[in-house]
């Protein structure tokens, strides 16, 4: 994958998680397991209609997955979803050193 | 998982005098050329953005200039996403110093810092803490 798609599941990672009610959702999932989006609301302190929507943007994000059963659907978190953050520091060396190598080759170019 | 802040620090001797490495760092055309599309100026607190297009995708990086000392250091924030949702930014500071003939260029990346969680005094759900609590889950990723 190219720095640049990194970049930008990176971003998206960043961006849904920056979100504290979305990141208590993630949190639950992650300790409680699959859960519903009814079992969600319980204990939330925001309506179905918005938990559903936070989860559909943890989706978006690769962060959970969902699996309807019946009429419900059961949410569970991706733990690969969370890659792009573990992998910050190992992502930006590899960025730095590719721009060390233009800013030089810029460098040789450029006049004194 | 460390939870702890980290850093990347690059450091490369460059056959060339601070005063012209200064300018590829910081004349908005000069930094397009290595870096990225950019709206930079030498000043600080301007704000600007790094704009990049590569396989189809594209995004902007929001920052905001913090130190300008002319052929020494440069310092700006690095951050994600939109200004309104920047809600992770990290610092990149540039240090240059005469060697020989030519200079040590330094470059350290530091953060992972979550500013706005941070302001508000470590928030329950700080980034920190969430990722420490999921470690478990981090393990897997």
């Amino acid at each position: 994958m190219t720095t640049a798609a990194q970049n930008q599941i990176q971003s998206e990672v960043f961006r849904t998680l920056g979100d504290p009610t979305r990141r208590k959702l993630f949190e639950r999932l992650a300790r409680e397991g699959e859960l519903t989006v009814s079992a969600l609301t319980v204990g939330s302190k925001v309506s179905q209609p918005a938990v559903s929507q936070h989860l559909a943007a943890l989706k978006l994000a690769g962060l959970v997955s969902d699996r309807r059963e019946g009429r419900a659907i059961h949410y569970s978190v991706k733990p690969e979803g969370l890659k792009p953050l573990v992998n910050w520091v190992e992502h930006y060396t590899q960025f730095w050193a590719d721009k060390f190598d233009d800013l030089e080759s810029f460098l040789n170019k450029m006049d004194n | 998982m460390s939870t702890e802040t980290r850093s990347i620090v690059m450091e490369r001797v460059m056959p060339h005098p601070p005063e012209k490495i200064w300018r590829a760092l910081t004349q908005s055309a000069m930094i397009a050329e290595w870096l990225m599309e950019n709206d930079f100026k030498p000043v600080v607190g301007h704000k600007f953005q790094f704009h990049w297009a590569q396989g189809g995708y594209s995004g902007d990086v929001t920052c905001e200039v913090l130190t300008v000392e002319p052929a020494r250091k440069l310092a700006y924030t690095y951050g994600n996403g939109s200004a309104a949702e920047n809600t992770l930014a990290t610092t990149v500071t540039w240090t240059l110093e005469p060697e020989g003939a030519g200079t040590k260029l330094r470059m350290e990346h530091t953060g992972f810092t979550p500013a706005q969680e941070a302001a508000r005094g470590g928030a329950e759900f700080g980034w920190k803490g969430f990722l420490k609590r999921l470690d478990r889950v981090v393990e897997k990723a």
